[in-house]
């Protein structure tokens, strides 16, 4: 940060950021339409904070992850790290860059090599980008696996002698090894039980205070989301319905997706009174999403201007920071 | 629970009694059900919670025998329906019952369902299995049970093959199939696992529709305890092959007896909580099979723990129709 009366530009800031992927069919296979899997995001995420990114299955949020990471090279758009645009970049001049962006994925069983043992996982980042000799490697693979409550002996086990909530922890400890500045956490405690969810999520708050590292936290289960975020993005359909602090998210939810989406969790407490708004039907395909706004066929409220015209991102009166893309005033 | 609204013992429709169920693996016999007992009561839903290993989804598969062959076997108990035990019942009775009078949903619909087949044909076969021997009368019930199932258009979706259907629609096929025969008992197992949220809350209340409508008992099996909050009427909390607590869902979330049920409740974020607090969290993690503690079997995870609980504890009575197994429970302090 140079001159002082600049605001700090945010960690990572998206405009516009598009991934479209071309569906083959027919006889010879021609690319004739695409999939709008992320279809124009923008977001801001400053230094130390959570973006929480929630919606259902297909809306794109796994894509924009992987976008964000490099996985995916997006069709359109800027992805701006530290104000360098990622998007723009190849494979070469990428690379000083993806130290600083890591990710922990949903399956620990399907993201850790089982052939390597878990000291090999954690010190490959530390060989791709050349870092230390052996004996200097070893020594930060013990100190990551400390770090995330993993005994020394672990480095010299292959990761099925670990349950579930170990390997996530093991999945973690890699993505540290090269101290990144944000962390793209995609689904990382779905596939775990619930008393080692905590576990996991202790961890990762405990990590972001000592460490000050940014998350972009990828989940489906509102109430997670809402433990670790600063904010929340709701996606629908490639795009984001609605992004507001988490407690505005949950108090004051704007979009007609968001309350169903809250009003749909189930939640444990026995004898509930509380409203259901009940959605009819399913996700449309992103391949031929419906014109004007994206959620209009499964809407209550929808009127005509909805089938045609897409609403913009835009302030919800009163409340400062969040955003809405509906028409309405609901 | 007062005397006059406790169900009378006519009510129990499915009676599970010291259910064992082992598995023979290269390493030797594995107890995945150790001892395991409930009744099912007409016209309710019980919940089975519990994590992964804990039994409950081997639970149900007892109860259907539908257990992987040759590993799995009910080495002992008694699973009592409609004067029969299911435990002992020759095949060839049981494939009347099954499918017939008790239905089956599982986690994900597409394996539940034949993918090279339309879906009316499939639907009409349990139609055709269990109850008529003309083709088209078959097809026109199953036609009418997609209808109640909530799917639209039915007459064209039965031409169509599952993998043409949402995630969605699937689940409502195979809860379409498995009410068909206006069964006594539906098993549900992590029905709604594999599905978002807002489908999640259409298929729960569909289920729920249905079971009012047709009076029948539900079991369902779940890791979720929202779920089991909003529809269940009576709650089995299992650990490690036995049952830790069950009783009526109030009682179960409102004065939870067994330190394993008070930890997961304390374990999951609450959307009115503190943002970034630290969660309270159950230590160590669900033993496996092969390496279960003697005695209780959650002492080595127990904050309450005391050289008593290397024996085990028995279920005994904490409050009307509400059981723990649990030494301390009297000592517990309150949450």
């Amino acid at each position: 940060m140079d001159a002082s009366d600049v605001p700090p530009a945010p960690l990572l800031q998206l405009e516009d950021v598009q991934m479209h992927f071309p569906v083959r069919e027919g006889l010879f296979l021609r690319s004739t339409r695409s999939c709008r899997a992320v279809d124009g995001v923008s977001l801001q995420l400053p230094a130390g904070e959570t973006l929480g990114l929630v919606g259902e299955s297909g809306c794109g949020k796994s894509t924009l992850g992987k976008c964000i990471v490099r996985l995916h090279q997006p069709t359109a758009g800027r992805i701006r790290f530290e104000g360098t645009d990622l998007a723009a970049l190849g494979q070469a001049a990428l690379k000083p860059w993806r130290r600083h962006l890591q990710m922990v994925f949903q399956d620990p069983v399907e993201s850790l090599n089982a052939r390597h043992t878990v000291g090999e996982i954690v010190a490959e980042p530390f060989v791709i980008h050349g870092e230390g000799d052996a004996r200097e490697r070893r020594e930060r693979v013990l100190g990551l696996l400390e770090k995330v409550g993993l005994p020394a002996a672990a480095a010299d086990r292959y990761p099925f002698e670990f349950s579930g909530g170990q390997r996530q922890r093991i999945g973690i400890a890699r993505a540290l090894a090269l101290r990144p500045r944000l962390l793209v956490c995609d689904e990382p405690v779905s596939a775990l039980d619930v008393s080692i969810q905590s576990q996991v999520l202790n961890l990762l708050l405990e990590l972001q205070r000592e460490l000050g590292l940014s998350y972009l936290f990828i989940a489906h289960n509102l109430a997670v989301v809402k433990h670790v975020s600063d904010r929340i993005a709701i996606m629908y359909l490639g795009r984001i319905v609605e992004l507001a602090p988490a407690e505005d998210i949950y108090a004051a939810p704007r979009h007609p997706y968001t309350r169903a989406l809250l009003s749909a969790i189930p939640r444990p407490e026995p004898r509930g009174t509380r409203e259901r708004i009940a959605l009819q039907g399913d996700v449309p395909s992103p391949i031929s999403p419906p014109p004007g706004c994206p959620f209009h066929p499964r809407c209550p409220h929808a009127t005509d201007r909805c089938r045609v015209e897409a609403p913009a991102l835009r302030a919800a009166p009163g409340r400062p920071g969040h955003t809405v893309s509906c028409h309405l005033d609901l | 629970m007062t005397p006059v609204d406790a169900p009378a013992a006519n009510d129990v429709i499915l009676s599970v009694r010291d259910l064992v169920t082992t598995f023979d693996t290269d390493s030797g016999r594995l107890t995945a059900v150790d001892g395991v007992s409930f009744d099912v009561r007409r016209g309710r839903t019980l919940g089975i919670v519990g994590e992964s290993g804990c039994g409950k989804s081997v639970t149900a598969l007892s109860i259907m025998r539908l257990l992987p062959q040759p590993m799995g076997r009910i080495q002992g108990g008694r699973i009592l329906f409609e004067g029969r035990d299911l435990a002992t019942l020759p095949p060839a009775e049981l494939h009347r019952i099954r499918g017939g009078r008790i239905g089956m949903i599982f986690q994900e619909p597409m394996t539940a369902l034949n993918p090279v087949q339309p879906i009316g044909r499939q639907l009409s076969e349990v139609f055709l299995l269990h109850r008529t021997r003309d083709a088209a009368d078959a097809w026109r019930r199953g036609t009418e049970m997609l209808r109640k199932a909530g799917i639209p258009a039915p007459e064209i979706r039965m031409h169509e093959y599952p993998h043409q259907l949402s995630g969605g629609m699937r689940q409502r096929v195979v809860i379409a199939m498995a009410l068909a025969c206006e069964p006594a008992v539906v098993i549900a197992d992590e029905p709604t696992t594999a599905l978002d949220v807002t489908i999640q809350a259409q298929i729960l209340e569909l289920m729920q529709a249905l079971q009012r409508d047709l009076g029948l008992a539900v079991v369902l099996i779940t890791h979720d305890l929202g779920v089991i909050a909003e529809t269940c009427d009576d709650v089995i909390v299992m650990y490690a092959g036995r049952v830790a607590e069950s009783g009526p869902v109030e009682s179960i979330f409102d004065r939870p007896a067994h330190p394993y049920t008070r930890g997961l409740l304390d374990s999951i974020p609450r959307l009115e909580g503190t943002r970034k607090a630290r969660l309270r969290v159950i230590e160590g993690m669900v033993p496996g099979l092969r390496d279960l503690p003697a005695g209780c079997r959650f002492h080595n995870r127990c904050p309450h723990r005391i050289d008593r609980c290397a024996t085990a504890p028995n279920l005994e009575a904490v409050g009307p129709g509400h059981e723990a197994a649990c030494h301390r429970w009297r000592e517990l302090p309150p949450r």
